[in-house]
């Protein structure tokens, strides 16, 4: 009896300790990729191709940085995308959050079939080419609305926010139409005002889509003036294509490669920044809309 | 008789509808127009243009004046040396890749739920969340520096490997970077349900001597079942809509011969060879499959939650 109950022991620490060893690792392995970036994004490029990454002071540059923000590209981008993930958030979230609300309602006449169109775009899509040409039809290839209008309404987050107006109590609309108050007046002064935590969630998740997507883009912006930051990074991390002028006064090949490698991870390191100041604030936020999610899931 | 008693269900059906719209117009026109309309443009009138995978579409005669070909493009899919290899690549590519990538998360979970220091938990899933929000191009970005010839990945093993063209490491790439992007944010779900597991059950059977092992048998297991199913269910309804944009992102001229899936062909096809409609056929394929196996795992949903599908 004391025998099994140490060999339970036994077996329970090794257990513990099997389980927590692989958290250490699996953190190590998600932070020394990261660490690395941040790292070799400040080495000398030559020391780093010979030695490695060093932590020594002397062999730390900010020349990557200082070239990529002389790139006109990606300041251009910056801008195309912060405007782009504002305006369809605003965009989105707005419509998102009035179409939920009848859909929300029991008594909506027509809600089954309403809801039937929504849900089946979630199912089946006219696809590629007949998209495209359709926007091409319209005139809003090479538009701004192109990218903001095609995704505005998404479903998923419809019915987040359906399933969220039906935990509001119904007391409230009740009051609000013995008082007198139409739809709309109770839909922004009631409903809207307790239903923030929600919509926290959907400007980040709509925000962060639009931040890091790049397909809609590459398909439907030829002008590179509206290019959106992700697609300047595809030019320069993906397809290799460094703009000339930065790494111009480098004499050798060899140089101008390492100095080439310098700058992408400058521009991936830059290019994080945004997400990463916020990330602290929005990672909680986006837990709380997957679990929002799984009630109805 | 019968005929009569149905026309007046309809107009007395459309009665009381005229009278709920106009007692309720501002729900019809204000909060579901708008939604309705952008769903119509831009996700039904798409739908009517497939038309043209049965036409040898030309922008200029358009969809009614082109030549109808009725089957053909499909005929010329199912016939094509390539057809087969793409569906075996789209099929490997989702179907290891839920393999691999399903059960990590749940590991994750249930080792997090043994973690007793709420401090210690709450900032190591900071850092498991973290992945989740690099981009995929910034994803492909640093899997081409980490895993060039010259990059760390090889200095590490002494190797001179160019994984981004060799074709045979594509998979194994796009679904390691995958499980390292997504296996902290995959594991809320999990995590979420682990903690409204009572910790008195747990308590209970650490009493009766039962061991780690034991417990995540008998109590936790149990408990995160319902959720594993319908994780489950869900992903392999996904398996035919793999994303495009990081196969696109991580493929090469090199590794095509693996990283070629149906959703690049399509895109190669229409966009970059103006086959319009011979790739609206193929991208019509993908969708019906896709759309089989996501109706099949809707009613599957459904019986299990309790006739609630989606």
């Amino acid at each position: 009896m004391n025998n099994k109950k140490k060999s339970t022991i036994t077996q329970d620490k090794v257990v513990t300790w099997g389980g927590n060893l692989l958290l250490i690792l699996l953190t190590v392995l998600i932070i020394v990729p990261v660490a690395y970036i941040l790292l070799c994004s400040i080495m000398n490029p030559s020391v780093r191709n010979s030695v490695g990454v060093s932590l020594n002071l002397k062999n730390w540059t900010l020349e990557g940085y200082r070239r990529v923000f002389q790139d006109p590209n990606i300041w251009r981008g910056f801008r195309n995308s912060f405007f782009y993930s504002i305006v369809f958030t605003v965009i989105s979230v707005t419509v998102t959050l009035l179409t939920a609300y009848p859909m929300s309602r029991n008594d909506f006449m027509g809600k089954k079939f309403f809801n039937a169109i929504f849900v089946f775009t979630m199912f089946f899509g006219g696809g590629l080419m007949p998209t495209y040409l359709l926007m091409d039809q319209l005139g809003l290839v090479n538009t701004v609305w192109a990218i903001l209008l095609p995704g505005a309404l998404n479903v998923w987050n419809m019915i987040l926010a359906r399933s969220y107006y039906k935990t509001v109590p119904i007391e409230l609309y009740e009051a609000a139409s013995m008082d007198g108050s139409t739809e709309v007046q109770y839909f922004f002064k009631i409903l809207i005002p307790v239903c923030k935590p929600i919509i926290a969630v959907l400007c980040l998740y709509q925000f962060v889509a639009m931040w890091n997507s790049y397909f809609d883009a590459m398909i439907y912006l030829d002008d590179q003036n509206l290019q959106p930051l992700q697609l300047v990074l595809r030019s320069i991390l993906v397809q290799n294509q460094i703009n000339p002028n930065l790494v111009a006064n480098m004499e050798k090949l060899a140089e101008t490669a390492k100095l080439a490698d310098l700058l992408k991870y400058s521009t991936i390191v830059i290019s994080s920044v945004p997400l990463i100041v916020l990330y602290p604030f929005f990672a909680k936020s986006f837990e709380k809309g997957v679990m929002i999610g799984s009630v109805k899931g | 008789m019968r005929k009569k008693e149905k026309t007046g269900s309809v107009s007395a059906y459309m009665n009381q509808f005229g009278k709920y719209f106009r007692k309720n117009w501002q729900l019809y026109i204000i909060f579901l127009l708008p939604g309705l309309l952008l769903t119509l443009i831009f996700k039904y009138l798409p739908m009517l243009g497939i038309i043209i995978a049965f036409e040898e579409y030309s922008p200029f005669l358009g969809y009614f004046d082109s030549k109808w070909i009725g089957a053909y493009n499909f005929k010329r899919l199912f016939s094509s040396t390539e057809f087969l290899r793409l569906l075996v690549n789209t099929l490997k590519l989702s179907g290891y890749n839920l393999l691999w990538s399903f059960f990590p998360p749940i590991i994750l979970a249930l080792l997090l739920n043994r973690v007793r220091s709420a401090k210690i938990k709450r900032n190591a899933q900071l850092v498991f969340y973290l992945p989740y929000f690099i981009s995929t191009i910034v994803l492909a970005g640093m899997i081409r520096l980490f895993f060039s010839p010259v990059g760390p990945i090889n200095a590490i093993f002494g190797t001179s490997i160019d994984f981004m063209s060799e074709s045979e490491w594509f998979r194994s790439l796009y679904i390691g970077s995958g499980i390292w992007q997504t296996i902290g944010w995959s594991s809320i779900i999990y995590t979420s349900t682990l903690a409204g597991v009572s910790q008195d059950l747990i308590e209970a059977a650490k009493i009766d001597g039962a061991t780690i092992i034991q417990q995540i048998r008998n109590v936790e297991l149990p408990a995160l079942k319902p959720v594993i199913v319908i994780q489950f269910i869900l992903s392999a309804g996904n398996i035919m809509s793999i994303g495009f944009e990081k196969v696109y992102a991580m493929q090469t001229d090199l590794n095509k011969i693996t990283s070629d899936i149906i959703p690049t062909y399509v895109y190669r096809l229409g966009l970059e060879m103006g086959d319009y409609g011979y790739s609206t056929a193929v991208g019509l394929f993908n969708s019906i499959v896709n759309l089989i196996l996501l109706v099949a795992v809707n009613y599957v949903v459904s019986k299990l939650n309790e006739g609630e599908g989606l």
